[in-house]
């Protein structure tokens, strides 16, 4: 046998996965896990109807309700008539095709990406994809994970299988260590402020170095969530002791000898020495500050210590216009500190910083302290696990008594499909991902922050550097 | 899906960057059971005031842009979400082709599986079909999928490339699961060697 070149992360877990290779390149790419949700899967599963398939895999395959069920109250029902219905046509379709499914008000809901790590679902080397272009998270694992359109969620339903041609290689390195009081969301934020939001369209992109590795699995999870910001459909985390330490117990991981034999492979893994990346970009963790962003896209990010740029600094006629568009919907004014940005709303939670670790993060600052005045501040677990995790650790009293509210599980304010958005002007500070224009409500501005600075600004009232707050 | 063989269609310019999934079909719209019907609020926030009241400056508000076909933008046209709902919104207006200098992956894959045709051109070759596209009516343009063409109104001829089996699927209208299914013993047998290769692969039940 002819010796294989060295390969990376990607490339094994790639070829691990390869059914056939048709003659043009284009793959036939078996899919280990298949994530559903109530937004993008509804004409999916009318697809398979209308064409009598069957979904193939239903023990391949999760569902559960998380864009736009309401984060207060919904023992009493969903108020909003489209939003029930397409929970409803969820929990109809369920049922019809025999899919598993976490109901609404049991623990196990939550925000899909939480969730698939969380009970085991999401497992390394594995393929996890989902009609979300978040499901970049679970490659923290070291699975290949990727967001769909709702063909190919049909695409997967009927045949457990993508067609889909190879991603390049790219190599993101964070060399040394981090500086007390940066986080995992500030990694993220200036990796995406270096190589930009389009850097990484075409690349499924491997986070390394001694930064990385340093990150527990939430970290490395909210790290892998915004490859999509960067234009790259997945990251990955090569697979290692923290993340074996994590996956094992989990509800749905393997379990004995089972558990065992996985591990053999999962250890087979991280790349081979030498394996080529076609593109590499490295940064120097003691560099990176607690970021914010300041424009409507997340390559539009600061240090929380800097100030608004000027777009007249611009050259290109294009890219000036859009500056100048990004500081006029946010309500800024070019030279303005960060820091002195007043804040209205802020928002912890969603697939990108919705774990206990998060909910812990922003616990910390707000002990003791009080929400400001004229600032509304929510709280939104991202499952009923983590839920239940912060109230045995009273985490729910620390955040309620400083003025918090504390909600039930979702994908919230992130993108404002439920009660839960902004008004127009309104400022938030957010833990999502996607400061878009009108992405938390029509006229909302977002400034993407750590949890951390995201609970700093709810009680000082405007953005500022956590490690003021000690 | 409607094949995608030729197009002489008006087309609008929509000078932007980063087009992102949200500026395409908001949030607050997602929430359908269906595939059509979106097109209405396509642009929806660049399209309308506060009001619903339709922005004059807008291009797809503009005669003869109404009746646009093509859509001509920028860098990283339709980054941000997998929403369908974006190339649905675009097709549900008339868009059946987007030219633009590159796309968002995910946006990419999903307008192929709608019938439209997504066409990358350099940069400077997009402003120059803005500038013929903002002549209006009479500066019709065409788009020749077998040949791998733009012809822009004066008839000069612009080559573009297209993977080889994306542009068969488009031609012949062909439903994706269709071509895979042919496939179909070959997953068996890639499913039957899972079952002792990654026998510990755990069942997902509730």
């Amino acid at each position: 046998m002819a010796e294989k070149s060295p390969r990376t992360l990607f490339d094994k877990v790639w070829d691990a996965h390869v059914v056939e290779k048709l003659p043009d390149g284009t793959c036939v790419l078996y899919i280990d896990r298949h994530l559903v949700h109530e937004v993008t899967s509804p004409q999916a599963f009318e697809g398979l109807r209308l064409a009598g398939r069957k979904l193939r895999r239903p023990d391949a395959t999760i569902a559960v309700a998380d864009h736009n069920i309401p984060t207060m109250g919904r023992a009493n029902g969903i108020v909003e008539e489209d939003s029930r219905i397409q929970v409803e046509t969820l929990e109809r379709n369920v049922v019809e095709f025999g899919v598993p499914y976490f109901p609404i008000l049991s623990p196990e809901q939550g925000i899909v990406h939480i969730i698939g790590p969380e009970q085991g679902i999401s497992l390394p080397g594995t393929t996890i994809v989902c009609g979300d272009s978040h499901t970049s998270t679970h490659g923290a694992l070291g699975a290949l994970a990727f967001g769909i359109g709702t063909s190919e969620v049909e695409h997967v339903m009927a045949t457990q299988t993508l067609l889909q041609r190879p991603a390049k290689n790219m190599l993101v390195r964070v060399d040394g260590k981090l500086r007390p009081g940066v986080t995992a969301k500030d990694v993220v934020l200036a990796i995406i402020g270096k190589i930009g939001t389009a850097g990484g369209t075409g690349y499924v992109i491997e986070y390394a170095g001694e930064a990385i590795r340093g990150l527990d699995m939430a970290g490395r999870m909210t790290v892998c969530n915004m490859s999509i910001e960067a234009g790259a459909r997945a990251g990955m985390i090569a697979p290692d002791e923290t993340t074996f330490a994590y996956v094992t117990g989990r509800p749905y991981a393997p379990k004995g000898a089972a558990l065992e034999a996985a591990l053999a492979w999962w250890k087979s893994l991280p790349a081979d020495e030498g394996a080529v990346y076609d593109k590499t970009v490295v940064l120097d963790a003691a560099e990176i500050s607690p970021m914010v962003t300041w424009g409507t896209n997340p390559e539009a990010v600061v240090a929380i210590d800097a100030t608004v740029p000027n777009p007249a600094a611009e050259a290109d006629e294009a890219k000036r216009a859009q500056l100048e568009r990004m500081v006029a919907y946010m309500g800024l004014v070019p030279g303005q500190k960060m820091t002195d940005l007043k804040i209205d709303v802020v928002f912890i939670g969603s697939c990108t910083n919705g774990r206990i670790e998060d909910m812990r993060a922003a616990a910390s600052i707000a002990k003791g302290r009080k929400v400001a005045p004229g600032v509304r501040a929510l709280v939104v677990p991202g499952s009923g696990i983590v839920r239940q995790l912060a109230e045995a650790e009273g985490i729910d009293k620390v955040l309620i008594e400083a003025g918090f509210e504390w909600r039930e599980p979702g994908c919230s304010m992130c993108l404002g499909m439920n009660p839960d958005k902004l008004t127009p002007g309104q400022r938030c500070a957010s833990t999502s991902n996607r400061n878009f224009e009108g992405r938390q409500g029509p006229g909302g501005r977002t400034h993407l922050v750590s949890p951390a600075m995201a609970a700093a600004a709810a009680v000082t009232g405007h953005l500022v550097d956590p490690r003021e707050l000690g | 899906m409607d094949a995608f063989t030729k197009l002489t269609a008006i087309a609008a310019p929509l000078p932007m960057a980063n087009v992102d999934t949200d500026k395409i079909i908001p949030a607050r719209f997602l929430k359908t059971i269906k595939r059509t019907g979106l097109g209405v609020h396509l642009f929806d926030t660049l399209r309308y005031d506060a009001d619903g009241k339709e922005r004059a400056d807008f291009v797809l508000n503009q005669e003869p842009y109404r009746k646009a076909e093509v859509l001509i933008a920028h860098e990283n046209f339709g980054c941000g979400s997998s929403r369908e709902h974006a190339p649905w919104a675009l097709l549900d207006f008339g868009i059946r082709c987007v030219i633009a200098p590159d796309f968002a992956d995910i946006f990419f894959n999903n307008t192929f599986k709608n019938g439209i045709l997504p066409v990358r051109l350099p940069r400077e070759v997009c402003d120059q079909l803005m500038e013929d596209a903002k002549l209006g009516e009479n500066a019709r343009i065409t788009i020749d999928l077998e040949e791998q063409v733009v012809v822009r109104p004066n008839g000069e001829k612009i080559h573009f490339e297209i993977d080889p089996f994306r542009k068969h699927l488009m031609l012949n209208g062909l439903d994706d699961i269709g071509q895979t299914l042919q496939h179909a013993p070959k997953i068996d047998a890639y499913e039957s060697r899972q079952k002792t290769e990654k026998s510990w692969m755990p069942a997902i039940s509730v």
